[in-house]
């Protein structure tokens, strides 16, 4: 081993978002009979990087672990350091990070949204979906200097107030991206095609959900109302009024509803907590001297479900071992239970309805059962879906009345 | 919680570890993980988290971390042990479908055997990944030395 040059990618870590992963799926004709997942393409080892970090620099380490849901681990981690410690975060920090966490769910939940518009055939929904996402994308700017990685985060608080003159613009913002999101709610629910397409198709049981440890809206649409900002409150999310959203079917229409109508709680709950911290003043983050010798487990309800840090510490300013689990390493295999028996065309946004990643169906590509050969590349499933839609819209030979009222 | 996991699992606990009213730790033989498991997982109906595998200095630790998420959001964590010379322990694929990635991970990762797994292959590793070389563990280096 001494003299191969390699450059070693160590740590189990899975790419949520944006990342390469590989489906294969196994067809008996139009019909799926199995699923195979090859990873590990972006293998970045961030769990061995991390115990070669001091905890500071760990909550940026594990910030970079994904894109779309960046500020996810450092709260999570947080908690964990928290936890292991007993740091109680000042009041201030607490509807700070209640903010940050449900921007992110807003804007992770807008950007699926527009994806699975995109694969259904519905472009201008993408377009325009995406639109609305910007105006969250400037509060982010606004809070943190960043309109990605916002690097908020600190053990015992957060890094960056935000200003009284900010909250108007910041609260006027929000109404108007709630405004836009009713909207889209009431379209989808009252569109025949999408129901057409996504009613029955890729359904989760209550079984399901606790044989594979599924999480997250996955879980909430199946009837299970699991959230951790509610089981396990911290940050400020005992501190703010909103609910748990649940649906009973498990079906990929009940998850768009669940993710559709948690944004507007959690429009809720960032507008009380704007509300609790205009006009005082107060500290933002408690003074970390030492961390202890011990251990700590920390999880944050990501927009995808439970994130799960633990960390251990020997009483050093590094961490011996630093654990972490992201929701589609739980989410991913339900697969197994959700594709099987369905055809190829609806796979496609049933793989999509996880909120995995988009270049994780991207590197889709269908296998003749018999012949073990390649049939069908990622470009001809999302056509053989817009077809389907297509032909459904044909049927029913209308579409939504709010659909041309937002188009 | 601590009284019902007491008079659930009484003899197979061997020490109990409370670091806050929130998270509790069970230290248990890996003989009982299977029983113990069963016991948190089918009868009190725990969700299943995940598996953190830890290298110490003279044996192989295994945290498996269940939620009971309806009574307050408390973590139960077992804790139980495996030796250092050919670490091995009892596969739960066939109690918890959903365990068979992280065991996949943690066999490739840190080299802990998981006896009865039906699919032990690379997951995050390529597939011609020395033999017996496991990246995670303690000696080796971030720069593959």
């Amino acid at each position: 081993m001494a003299n191969r040059k390699v450059l070693v990618p160590i740590g189990p870590y899975h790419p949520l978002l944006e990342e390469p992963e590989y489906f294969q799926l196994y067809c008996d004709g139009e019909d799926v009979v199995d699923v195979e997942w090859i990873a590990g393409y972006n293998h970045r080892g961030i769990e061995k990087l991390s115990e070669s970090k001091h905890y500071d620099q760990v909550t940026f380490l594990v910030e970079r672990i994904c894109g779309i849901c960046s500020t996810s681990h450092p709260i999570a981690y947080c908690n964990a350091m928290e936890d292991l410690a007993g740091i109680e975060i000042p009041e201030r920090a607490k509807y700070i990070r209640n903010i940050i966490g449900e921007l992110e769910r807003i804007h992770s939940h807008l950007l699926w949204f527009g994806l699975a518009g995109h694969f259904l055939g519905y472009n201008t929904v993408f377009m325009w979906v995406w639109k609305y996402r910007e105006g969250i994308l400037d509060m982010f700017e606004m809070i943190t200097g960043n309109r990605n990685h916002y690097g908020m985060l600190k053990i015992g608080g957060v890094r960056r107030d935000i200003e009284d003159e900010d909250i108007p613009i910041l609260k006027k913002t929000l109404s108007q991206v709630k405004g836009k999101i009713q909207m889209l709610t009431e379209a989808v629910l009252d569109d025949p095609v999408l129901a057409a397409r996504l009613k029955g198709v890729g359904v989760l049981t209550k079984e399901d959900i606790k044989n594979y440890g599924a999480v997250g809206p996955i879980a909430r649409a199946s009837g299970v109302d699991i959230d951790v900002r509610k089981d396990d409150p911290y940050a400020g999310y005992n501190l703010v009024e909103w609910k748990v959203i649940t649906t009973e079917n498990g079906d990929v229409f009940d998850k768009t509803v669940v993710r559709l109508l948690e944004c507007l709680e959690s429009i809720k709950i960032i507008e009380q907590s704007l509300d609790a911290i205009k006009g005082k003043k107060g500290q933002i983050c408690k003074e970390v001297r030492e961390i202890p010798e011990g251990e700590g487990i920390g999880h944050h309800e990501a927009p995808r479900g439970e994130v799960f840090h633990y960390v251990r510490s020997d009483g050093t300013n590094r961490p011996v071992r630093h654990k972490i689990r992201s929701p589609s390493y739980v989410n991913i295999p339900t697969f197994k239970a959700s594709c099987i028996g369905e055809t190829i065309a609806d796979v496609c946004i049933i793989l999509a309805g996880v909120d995995p990643c988009y270049c994780c169906t991207e590197r889709i590509s269908v296998y003749d059962k018999d012949k073990n050969k390649k049939v069908y590349e990622f470009s001809d499933l999302v056509k053989m879906s817009v077809e389907k839609t297509e032909k459904i819209k044909k049927e029913i030979g209308k579409e939504g009345k709010l659909w041309k009222k937002l188009l | 919680m601590i009284d019902k996991l007491k008079e659930k699992l009484k003899d197979i606990i061997k020490d109990i570890k409370i670091h806050n009213e929130k998270k509790i730790y069970l230290t248990i033989d890996k003989n009982d993980l299977k029983k113990a498991v069963n016991i948190i997982f089918n009868e009190m109906g725990a969700r299943f988290q995940t598996v953190s595998g830890i290298e110490n200095f003279n044996n192989f630790e295994l945290l498996y971390h269940f939620s009971f998420d309806k009574e307050g959001g408390i973590i139960v964590s077992l804790r139980t042990f495996t030796e250092k010379e050919k670490p091995e322990i009892e596969s739960l694929t066939g109690l918890i479908p959903g365990i068979a990635w992280i065991e996949r991970e943690i066999w490739e990762l840190l080299g802990i055997n998981f006896v009865g797994h039906p699919n032990l292959k690379h997951f995050l590793l390529r597939e011609d990944w020395e033999e017996n070389y496991y990246p995670l563990r303690k000696g080796v280096k971030t720069n593959g030395k």
